[in-house]
This record gives C-alpha cells, sequence and structure tokens, in this order.
C-alpha cells in the first residue's frame, strides 16, 4: 500500500538527480575556459595544455565523456581534485559535517521560532499580535542573508565583542551564522505555520474541541496545531534544501569551514571534480529531504496514507 | 457528585426546569441576530428550536453552551443548576461544557478531528480528566456500543473518513455523551444524513433520552424531526420567536401564520423530507429586520399593523381545545409548558 508510493517517490527523487549530473557535467563543460587551461597558468605552451587535456579525457566526444562521467558517479567517483590531490568526493565529505551541522541549527531554531510564532499569530487572525507578527516576518523574509550577516558581524562581532566574527568548530562560532541562515526560513516557517493555523481555526472540530470543555491551549495543542502541520512540514522539506545552497553564501560571509566555503573556491579555481562532487551531494541530501517530508505527512494526516494507497 | 445533583433534579423534574432561558440575545458586529427569545427545558423532556436559516435557532443554542463565535455578545440569562452561565466564570463555563451539557454538531464530518481515531475523540474528556488508559478504552468502548456502533473494538481505531455518515454522527453523539452530561445540544443531527439514517438517528437520540433521562435541546428545520422528537417547541423567525408551547399542539394548531405555513408545507409522510424551505419568499435575514412583524412580507393574512406594529410574544387562550393528551406528559395545566405563545397581532384567527 504505502510500498507502491515509496517507489514512486524514489523513482521520481533518481530521476531528479541524474538530471542534476546531466546539467552539472554539461553547465561545466560548456563555461569558458577549461580545467588544462586554469590549471596551467596562461603561460603554458599550448602542447603541454593539449596534453593535460589528454591526461583528464577531456579531448574525448562529448558523449564518451558523459557516460564515464556516469558511470563513475554512481560510483561515488568524481575524479581526483587537482588542486587538494584527492578524490574530489573525499574532500567534499571531510567539509560536509559543519554544512550539515549549521543547516540542522538553522532549521532547529527556524523551526522552532517560526512555528511558535505562527501560532500565536494565527490563533487570533486580525489581531495586533498576528499583524505584527506578520511585518515582522514579512521584513525579515525580505532582508538579504549576506547583509543580515554583515549587520550581525558589524554589530554582536565587531561593536558589543560577544560573539566571534568568523571561523568555525565550537557553538560559540555557530551562532551567527546560525541565525543569519536561520532568519528568513523562520520567517518563511512563521507565515506558512500562520496561514494553517488560522485556517483551522475556523473547521467545525475546532468547536466541538472547546464543546469538551477543553481550555484554548488544549484545543490548540491537541487539535489545531498537528493539523496545520502538512504544509509546514512540506515547505521544511523542500527549503532545507535551499537553506543548504543558502549556506554555500553564509558560510563564506563568516568563513564557516563547511561545504558552501570549498565549493565557492572550487569555482574560482574551475576545480570541476569537486564542484561536480558537492552539487551531486546537496541533490541528493534535497531528493532524500524531499522524500521524508513526503513520508512525514503521510504520517500525519490519515487521509493521505489512504490516497496513496489508491 | 455528579449523583447527587442528578438525583435532586430527578426528585423535581417534573415542577422545575433544568435550563431556563430568560430575554435571551446575541449581538454580533453586524445587528442582533437573536433577540429576547425565553424557553425551559426539562429533565427528560426535549426542547425544540425550529426555523429556516438564518432564524437565530443555531446562535440560541450555542450560547447556552457558551460557543459563540467570538465577535458575538450574548445578554439575557441562561440559569444552569441555579448559576447563570452567562456571568459565570469561564472555569465554571469550562466544565460544564461537555460534562454538564453535551453537544451533538450539525455536519459530523467536519465536527470530528480527520486526524484522530474515533476512539481517542470520544475518550479525550476522560482522558483529561485523568481516568486511567484501560478505563479509558473500557469507556470508549462501552460509548461506541450505546450509540450503535458496530465492531467497536475495530472501529475505535478507525479515523472519521473511513466510516459512512450515519457511524461518523453516532460517533459524534458518543463523543457528546463521553463526560456524561445531564442536558445534549443537537444542532440539525440530521440534516448531513440521508432519510434512512435521519430516522435511525432520531430513533436513537429519543431512545437515549427516554433511558437515561436526558434532556434535550433540538435545534431542526425539519418539522418532521420537530414531531418525532420534540415536547416542546420554540418557532423562531429572523431571531424572534414567533410561537411557542406544547410540540404536538403548536405544531396540529398553529396560532402564528409563519408556523401554519411551515406546517402547511410539510409534504405528506411517505415522501422524503420535510423541509421548511419551500415558503414563498426568502427568509427574512435578522440584519435587515423588516418593520413591524418579521414575517409580514410573506404573510399571506398580513394587514397594514403588521408593517409597523412589532407584535408582543403573548400567551393565547387555548381553551379545551389542547386539553386532550397534547401538553406534554408530566405537565400540570398551569405549569409554563402548557402555556401557547404566539407574536401575531391576529393569532386568534389564525388559531383553529
Amino acid at each position: 500500500m504505502m510500498l507502491a508510493f515509496l517507489l514512486r517517490r524514489l523513482a521520481v527523487g533518481l530521476f531528479t538527480i541524474w538530471g542534476v549530473l546531466t546539467a552539472v557535467f554539461l553547465v561545466v563543460r560548456l563555461a569558458p575556459g577549461d580545467q588544462a587551461t586554469v590549471a596551467l597558468g596562461p603561460d603554458a605552451a599550448p602542447e603541454q595544455i593539449a596534453e593535460l587535456r589528454h591526461t583528464l579525457g577531456l579531448d574525448q566526444p562529448l558523449l564518451v565523456q558523459y557516460l564515464s562521467f556516469l558511470g563513475d558517479a554512481v560510483r561515488g567517483d568524481f575524479g581526483e581534485s587537482y588542486r587538494y590531490g584527492r578524490p574530489a568526493m573525499d574532500a567534499v565529505l571531510e567539509r560536509f559535517p559543519a554544512t550539515v551541522t549549521l543547516t540542522l541549527a538553522a532549521t532547529l531554531v527556524a523551526v522552532t521560532v517560526g512555528i511558535v510564532l505562527g501560532v500565536l499569530a494565527g490563533h487570533r487572525p486580525g489581531s495586533l499580535v498576528d499583524r505584527a507578527t506578520s511585518t515582522v516576518t514579512l521584513g525579515l523574509q525580505a532582508l538579504p542573508p549576506f547583509w543580515v550577516g554583515i549587520m550581525l558581524i558589524l554589530v554582536l562581532a565587531l561593536w558589543l565583542r560577544l560573539l566571534p566574527s568568523a571561523g568555525g568548530g565550537d557553538l560559540e562560532h555557530l551562532v551567527l551564522p546560525a541565525v543569519t541562515l536561520a532568519i528568513p526560513f523562520t520567517a518563511l516557517v512563521g507565515r506558512i505555520t500562520r496561514s494553517g493555523v488560522a485556517e483551522t481555526m475556523s473547521e467545525p472540530f475546532v468547536r466541538t474541541a472547546r464543546s469538551k470543555g477543553l481550555t484554548e491551549r488544549e484545543v490548540l495543542t491537541g487539535h489545531v496545531l498537528k493539523n496545520s502541520l502538512v504544509p509546514v512540514v512540506t515547505v521544511v522539506g523542500l527549503q532545507v534544501g535551499t537553506l543548504l545552497g543558502g549556506a554555500v553564501v553564509i558560510e563564506t560571509v563568516f568563513a564557516w569551514p563547511g561545504l558552501g566555503n570549498l565549493l565557492v573556491g572550487a569555482v574560482g579555481n574551475r576545480d570541476y571534480a569537486v564542484v561536480q562532487a558537492a552539487t551531486v551531494l546537496i541533490a541528493v541530501c534535497v531528493v532524500v529531504l524531499n522524500l521524508a517530508a513526503d513520508l512525514a505527512y503521510a504520517r500525519l494526516d490519515p487521509r493521505i496514507r489512504l490516497e496513496a494507497r489508491r | 457528585m455528579a449523583d447527587q445533583s442528578v438525583a435532586v433534579v430527578t426528585a423535581d423534574r417534573r415542577t422545575t426546569p433544568m435550563l431556563e432561558v430568560t430575554g435571551l440575545g446575541v449581538a454580533l458586529p453586524a445587528g442582533a441576530v437573536v433577540d429576547r427569545v425565553s424557553f425551559t427545558v426539562r429533565a427528560g423532556h426535549t426542547t425544540g428550536l425550529i426555523g429556516e436559516s438564518g432564524s437565530g435557532k443555531t446562535m440560541t443554542a450555542m450560547a447556552v453552551v457558551g460557543l459563540l463565535p467570538e465577535a458575538a455578545v450574548a445578554s439575557g440569562q441562561v440559569r444552569w443548576k441555579s448559576q447563570d452561565l452567562l456571568t459565570a466564570p469561564e472555569r465554571r463555563r469550562r466544565q460544564v461544557r461537555g460534562r454538564e451539557i453535551g453537544v451533538v454538531f450539525q455536519d459530523p464530518s467536519a465536527a470530528l478531528n480527520p486526524i484522530q481515531t474515533v476512539g481517542r475523540q470520544v475518550g479525550e474528556i476522560l482522558r483529561r480528566d485523568g481516568l486511567a488508559r484501560a478505563e479509558v478504552r473500557a469507556r470508549v468502548l462501552e460509548l461506541l456500543a450505546r450509540v450503535g456502533l458496530p465492531e467497536p473494538e475495530r472501529q475505535a481505531g478507525s479515523y472519521p473518513h473511513e466510516l459512512s455518515g450515519g457511524m461518523r454522527q453516532r460517533v459524534m453523539i458518543a463523543v457528546a455523551l463521553a463526560g456524561r452530561p445531564e442536558l445534549v445540544i443537537a444542532d440539525e443531527p440530521t440534516t448531513a444524513l440521508d432519510v434512512t439514517t435521519q430516522a435511525r438517528i432520531l430513533a436513537l437520540l429519543a431512545d437515549l433520552r427516554d433511558r437515561e433521562g436526558l434532556a434535550m435541546i433540538l435545534v431542526s428545520h425539519d418539522l418532521r424531526v420537530m414531531a418525532h422528537v420534540a415536547d416542546e417547541v420554540v418557532v423562531m423567525y429572523a431571531g424572534r420567536v414567533c410561537e411557542q408551547g406544547p410540540a404536538r399542539a403548536v405544531l396540529d394548531r398553529p396560532y402564528h401564520p409563519y408556523t401554519r405555513a411551515l406546517a402547511g408545507n410539510v409534504p405528506a409522510v411517505t415522501s422524503r423530507t420535510a423541509i421548511a424551505e419551500p415558503l414563498p419568499g426568502a427568509p427574512a435575514s435578522p440584519f435587515e429586520r423588516p418593520s413591524g412583524c418579521p414575517f409580514h412580507p410573506r404573510c399571506p393574512m398580513a394587514r397594514a399593523r403588521c408593517a409597523t406594529e412589532v407584535p408582543a410574544l403573548r400567551e393565547i387562550d387555548a381553551g379545551e381545545i389542547d386539553a386532550g393528551g397534547a401538553a406534554p406528559d408530566g405537565a400540570t395545566p398551569d405549569e409554563p409548558a402548557r402555556r401557547r405563545l404566539s407574536a401575531c397581532h391576529f393569532a386568534e384567527e389564525v388559531g383553529p
């Protein structure tokens, strides 16, 4: 029953990853200035470049390059990073935990604060709390994260000297990048939760809950919240992927030693192997998270389970 | 404690009403939707609120349990166990809800939480009141069996969308009964159901009332439902009472043209439904209540006076006509429950 649904989702996910692999392959190949040129610098002799191109397989027809790229990718082999002199996937995986930590911290902040704000606002649509929350979240969503990051560094790190401005590893260093990354996400979760809660509040079963003599808090936690969470879970599932992408920028601003930092450097150096490995890893994460979100809301709403069965 | 109060009520159920609503008004920002409505409910008896949509019957019932929309303001008095619920502290009002007054809502597919199992929803009050898990489960199964749900063990684990409409309404009734209330408010309990199921649900409600001495407020626009279950009726139009009195007498020999029109519109028993809707003209909105008698634009007997002068709800001397068997059982001739009230200037001419 649930299995068919799962398999279908899995197939879609694999298709998506194949698409990403292809796109990554093409973009890197079609960009001006190939790996050999960049590696050897502007002063290299044409023969040297041709030789390196041959070693890297860049003189092969595009289709041959593509097929061998796919074959290697399936085995997790994205080639050597010419800059680090080791398999690209190894370099990427080494940086990955730092990015996961940052993303998870940001998600935790965004989901907690966002849901609390959303429930407070949606409980009484049109109230002062609701309007204030809406204004603030709209504003926060509109701020560009890199600017927020710089402002936080300026105020909290440079002026008030409360937190370190750059670097990584411990909790102290995690706070600023995580908060920066969480701000637009918090606003988004807050707005989605708010509209879900506001809609659920007008459902007749909420009145039934009140007719049982429950307090307003019991009504909210017992009947409104879970019923409003399906869209929130969907958005969180989708956005955690975007967050991984957003982490790329934030990591650069805060010199957080994660995947993003590595990726930005690799793009500048035309270290194709690393770019491909990092991009594909992020894509796999997004696909897995979306699958998890699908499963989560099937658990939240039994009616989705029923539809999946058909 | 609950047993004691039941005993007290049982002792004088014939004389003292359990619930006494006096001069109830409900105002929304757009205007008053309920205007000076008074009625009583006696233990083991059913008082029916009848009228078309917009008549204020549901608002009246919801005002009794304090489940009005947030923007609504109630006035008047709702005396329950010698306490006015409208002025009682919120704590007390919450305690009344579910445990002393249960509610069966109109559309069970919307009134039940779609993502909680039936058993969880029926047992919520019990769980909240601190009963042990096993006890809650036993009580839930007993309740589900009592409302006639087949295979309670299996159904307790199902979700509302897995049940038929009639079964959902039985679950809704079990939810309303879970806190052992003494009064049940049933708001259009059969409207969302097909005809055969309607009859079964009505029979169930009547049975619960007779066997367990439950008092009931039945809100309906369906005259046949009323004739079936109600002991006393309050006929409402545009937020006001047009007529009230013993159910049988009012429905058989109305003293208000509106009631007569409603009753005259009831098709033969064999036909599908007896809905009050097909009266000529649209029901008056309480927000744009016509001057004088609100029914006058649709009234076949309207005269000049009806458009200018608001008719008072007054007692009609029904004389000997109602004497034989028409009074609700247990009511002595002097009781208010027997009185016939009509808000028509020409009530006597409507009568038989």
